[in-house]
């Protein structure tokens, strides 16, 4: 048996950290969506929980504040009867000194038996798995402008569910491609899962340099990219950056890419609408579009409980 | 070795299912095979809660050795569990270990009246204290045989043996 390159199987080819979407093949992130179809039913129980992680430790280390993302993979681990510690380390020993991989010896000396990282540093859950004895598992919960596995895998679940096959499909990423981590994960498992045609539409100064080599159609206005789409992938246009010199004004951005009804109605009639929140309403999307009826927003939420549900199984039985 | 004919043990399994049916009996299957069975003693018993099926992998005592089977499929229980006379359908009764998570799991959805167990084969090799009230017909196995229902193209059910270790 051949050791894998990739630092995310183990040596029978299985999942033993989810670090990057980028690379995975499409068996196992299929598989991670169908575990997710399954648990989808136990959480409209009124039990909503199964004991599969019972007497698992799960931390969920943030480096980085994210209510939503934390609460979801809380809600998550709970509903798999592990338990869980949540650690806000940007307010902790970090701010002590203490680095990274410190922290995180310190954590398997509490018998951890998983750690969900989320870190503003491309890369930091990573060295974590390359550290980490094998028993333990890696889910990163976004890295800097690199990977948000699981937010991408939560999008291809809500696609498959009203859409119900990858390869038909015309998928648009509308936005701040540049500095989105959710879009670089979504255009490998989109590409990894057969979508024939992922477009990016952004103005020139939000797009990666070498943005077309992932594969991708690359569009700056939003009349002639969202023409005959089937699925849109809103993202966020994070503060910081409506600050910066890339954007005149956030008003500017709204009337050229932010998402209203007239611009909807160039793709196609059943087109869906997904965004991975926060929503800066009136910038990237129009209230209008956000509440109406081709939004798949909250379903999205509800989703992305039993696929952080799916991951987790999956990994602590590997 | 002759194995017995599916179709004979089914029709065994309603008769002796038949006079035990109320208004409030459902009828819940084990994957995968529990659920082919379920789904024709439904039919033929004309039972008229819908049908329950149950994959009890997420409650399964050997996850820590094998961890999470690759082909889970959804649990659906579509009627009321509170008060309801339960009986769970399984093809081969073994060591009793996916009957003792089958019942763990019917309980996340509330409280039944009571539970009862119908399998096509008994083949003995109990590890816990679980009994089946209606039973098509018993098999003694030894240790290294596994008993498979399976089902053909046509829908067909049939029974194979199969010697452990070799695929």
């Amino acid at each position: 048996m051949t050791m894998s390159n990739n630092p995310q199987l183990n040596r029978n080819g299985e999942l033993q950290h989810l670090l990057t979407t980028e690379g995975l093949p499409a068996s196992i992130l299929l598989n991670i969506l169908d575990t997710a179809e399954s648990f989808i039913g136990v959480t409209e129980r009124d039990v909503k929980k199964v004991p599969l992680l019972r007497g698992k430790s799960i931390f969920n280390l943030f480096f980085e504040p994210s209510t939503r993302t934390r609460t979801t993979f809380e809600i998550a681990a709970k509903r798999l009867s592990a338990d869980v510690v949540n650690l806000n380390i940007a307010a902790s020993s970090q701010s002590k000194g203490e680095t990274l991989l410190d922290t995180v010896n310190n954590l398997s000396a509490m018998h951890a038996d998983m750690f969900v990282v989320r870190h503003s540093q491309s890369g930091a859950a990573h060295l974590i798995a390359r550290h980490v004895q094998p028993e333990i598992h890696v889910i990163n919960a976004g890295d800097g402008r690199h990977a948000h596995p699981t937010q991408a895998l939560l999008d291809m679940f809500t696609i498959r569910h009203y859409k119900l096959d990858f390869h038909k499909l015309r998928v648009a990423i509308v936005g701040d491609i540049l500095h989105s981590r959710v879009a670089r994960s979504q255009i490998h498992a989109l590409t990894t899962l057969g979508v024939p045609e992922v477009r990016v539409i952004a103005p020139k100064t939000l797009l990666p340099a070498k943005v077309g080599r992932l594969g991708v159609h690359v569009y700056h206005q939003m009349e002639q990219g969202l023409k005959d789409v089937d699925v849109l992938l809103m993202l966020r246009l994070q503060n910081e950056r409506m600050l910066s010199a890339r954007l005149p004004s956030a008003e500017e951005y709204f009337k050229y890419y932010g998402l209203t009804q007239e611009k909807l109605a160039l793709a196609k009639h059943d087109a869906i609408v997904l965004h991975p929140g926060p929503m800066n309403r009136g910038v990237e999307i129009d209230s209008a579009v956000a509440d109406g009826k081709q939004s798949v927003i909250l379903p999205q939420v509800t989703f992305g409980i039993a696929v952080r549900m799916a991951v987790m199984s999956i990994l602590a039985g590997n | 070795m002759q194995l017995p004919d599916v179709e004979q043990l089914l029709a065994n399994l309603a008769r002796k299912i038949q006079p035990d049916i109320a208004a409030n009996t459902a009828l819940v299957g084990i994957y995968t095979g529990g659920v082919w069975l379920a789904k024709r003693l439904h039919r033929d018993l004309e039972i008229t809660l819908p049908l329950g099926t149950l994959d009890v992998s997420f409650y399964r005592d050997d996850f820590g050795q094998i961890g999470l089977h690759p082909q889970v499929k959804p649990s659906d229980i579509p009627f009321e569990v509170e008060g309801s006379h339960i009986i769970l359908v399984d093809d081969v009764l073994y060591t009793g270990r996916t009957i003792r998570a089958a019942i763990n799991e019917l309980f996340d959805y509330g409280r039944p009246a009571s539970i009862r167990l119908a399998t096509l084969i008994d083949r003995g090799g109990r590890e816990l204290p679980v009994t089946a009230q209606y039973v098509g017909a018993e098999l003694a196995l030894s240790l290294d045989k596994m008993l498979a229902l399976e089902k053909d193209i046509d829908g067909r059910l049939s029974l194979s043996l199969y010697n452990k270790n070799t695929p």
